[in-house]
């Protein structure tokens, strides 16, 4: 077998998969946020950056198919993990008392597949535009001012923000370790350097559907 | 002081168990807390009933055989603390304690408290030999170790083999244990010929087990009685990683694979 592919039939192999593939979506994420937030810069700019993303079909497509890879493996070694998980622990304690694990970490099965949701949501929502009541191509200024100006969808996805926030507070800390990074230098800053993470993207990402909403964006 | 037990009662593999309830009286402080079983096996062997099974041996924190859940908690409520080594001063009068075996698929319950662990010794095995030279002993400074490298080498070997980090683990996983045994021959000079066979071919019997994977909840650190740490499960994915993609230059303790697979 290749040595890429005996590795991933461990355990260790398909988490460091995961890691890797969450560290693509991440910077994505990172990216993505940093587009969009060209919103409070005004409607030229944000329509500008759209239609600059589209000059080069054949590096967009490129761009979405490394996504659509990360996203399948996260996604595949996700299932087969948890899979496994499960099925190691077949009988639970009658008593049990965590000591050490977090709300983040014990729902991160559940906080991805809702991510997982949301995302196809969002792409019908602002990129086709099928799921959008009034969809104008091309101008993505209006279509989001327009998309958040309905306020529970305004809260889908400030919520999906938040339960996105809360999955990358441990898989941003559990990526080092799934890499082996590992250090006393740095060890106590995995954990802090992952709060600081998430929260900024979860502000950051709330506050284009939050300025709809107040109007501070119109 | 009295105690109210629930214990996990289980008459063989197969049975089915269920929580017994047993009032015990005359607990002193000073008592461990197998001593507390030892106290209520005297009454149920006086009663003619069937004593509670649990596994001991050293009784000081080194053997790693005493292993038990104590009201939710791996070795119970002390830090650093072995069932043997815990002591009744941390409990008062009156109090309800649950006593469970270890949960996973990979130790499956032999009888009441005892768990069967030799998945772990097939995992140590599977490790295989190191190069260490034998006949006259070398001399001892002919080979020098750093005193950090030694005190964390030290620190991964402390590791007794006790599976209260899988019991702990929501996943059921080993990588705290295979970890601290990888790790601990790892980082001295003796072990490095095979370092890189050594942690695959151990990371492949874990595999070849019952365990869940690592999703770094950090549940066996805090529940280790030696408390090894999860730096010992990041050296283990990356000695692992290293070792599936560079092919093994070296002789293993295992069987070399034939050229060309
Ligand atoms: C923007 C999208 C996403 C990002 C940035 C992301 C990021 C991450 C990261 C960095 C990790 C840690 C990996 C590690 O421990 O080494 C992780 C773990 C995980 N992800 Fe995601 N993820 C995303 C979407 C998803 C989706 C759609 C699912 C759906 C199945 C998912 C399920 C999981 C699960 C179950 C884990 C924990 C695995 C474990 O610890 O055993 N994630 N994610
Ligand atoms: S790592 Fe700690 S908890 Fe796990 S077997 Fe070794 S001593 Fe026990
Ligand atoms: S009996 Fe040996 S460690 Fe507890």
């Amino acid at each position: 077998m290749h040595p890429l592919g005996r590795a991933y039939a461990s355990t260790v192999g398909k988490k460091y998969a995961m890691a890797v593939s969450g560290v693509i979506l991440f910077l994505f994420v990172v990216l993505h946020m940093l587009g969009n937030l060209q919103i409070f810069l005004g409607r030229d700019a944000l329509n500008g950056y759209a239609r600059l993303l589209r000059v080069e079909p054949a590096l967009l497509w490129a761009a979405r198919l490394v996504l659509l890879a990360a996203v399948t493996v996260h996604v595949v070694a996700a299932v087969q993990l948890t899979l496994r998980n499960w099925a190691a622990r077949p009988v639970g304690y009658e008593r049990q008392r965590y000591l050490a694990t977090g709300y983040a970490a014990r729902t991160m099965v559940w906080s991805g597949p809702i991510i997982a949701a949301f995302v196809v949501y969002h792409l019908l929502h602002l990129s086709i535009g099928t799921m959008h009541p009034d969809f104008v191509h091309g101008d993505v200024y209006r279509n989001v001012v327009v998309g958040f100006s309905v306020p529970y969808v305004a809260a889908f996805y400030m919520l999906a923000q938040v339960l996105l926030g809360l999955h990358l507070y441990h898989g941003l800390f559990s990526l080092f370790q799934s890499l082996g990074a590992s250090h006393p230098s740095y060890d106590r800053w995995r954990q802090p350097f992952a709060l600081a993470a998430a929260v900024v993207i979860v502000l950051g990402s709330c506050s284009v559907p939050a300025a709809v909403l107040a109007g501070t964006v119109r | 002081m009295k105690l109210e037990l629930h214990i996990w009662r289980q008459k063989g593999p197969r049975e089915k168990g269920r929580f017994v309830t047993y009032p015990v009286g005359g607990i002193e402080e000073g008592m461990s807390f197998l001593e507390v079983l030892d106290v209520l096996n005297q009454n149920l062997i006086g009663r003619g009933e069937d004593p509670v099974a649990f596994e001991h041996d050293c009784r000081e924190g080194i053997c790693g055989s005493c292993g038990m859940v104590i009201n939710g908690i791996a070795h119970g409520p002390r830090r650093g603390t072995t069932a043997c080594q815990l002591h009744m001063r941390h409990f008062s009068d009156g109090d309800v304690i649950f006593v469970e075996p270890w949960r996973a698929r990979a130790f499956p319950v032999v009888k009441d408290l005892v768990v069967d662990r030799s998945a772990f010794d097939r995992i140590v095995q599977a490790g295989g030999f190191i190069s260490a030279r034998t006949g006259s002993a070398p001399e001892a400074n002919s080979i020098l170790i750093g005193k950090e490298t030694a005190d964390l080498a030290m620190d991964a070997a402390e590791c007794i083999g006790c599976g209260a980090c899988v019991a702990a683990c929501p996943n059921g996983s080993a990588v705290l244990f295979v970890g601290a045994k990888i790790t601990h021959l790892g980082l001295l000079p003796q072990g490095q010929p095979e370092r890189l066979a050594r942690a695959r071919a151990m990371v492949e019997a874990m595999e070849g087990e019952a365990f869940g994977s690592c999703s770094s909840h950090r549940e066996c650190e805090a529940v280790c009685p030696k408390r090894i740490s999860i730096s010992t499960i990041a050296r283990l994915n990356r000695d692992y990683i290293k070792a599936s993609v560079a092919r093994p230059r070296h002789a293993s303790g295992k069987v070399q694979e034939p050229v060309g697979t």
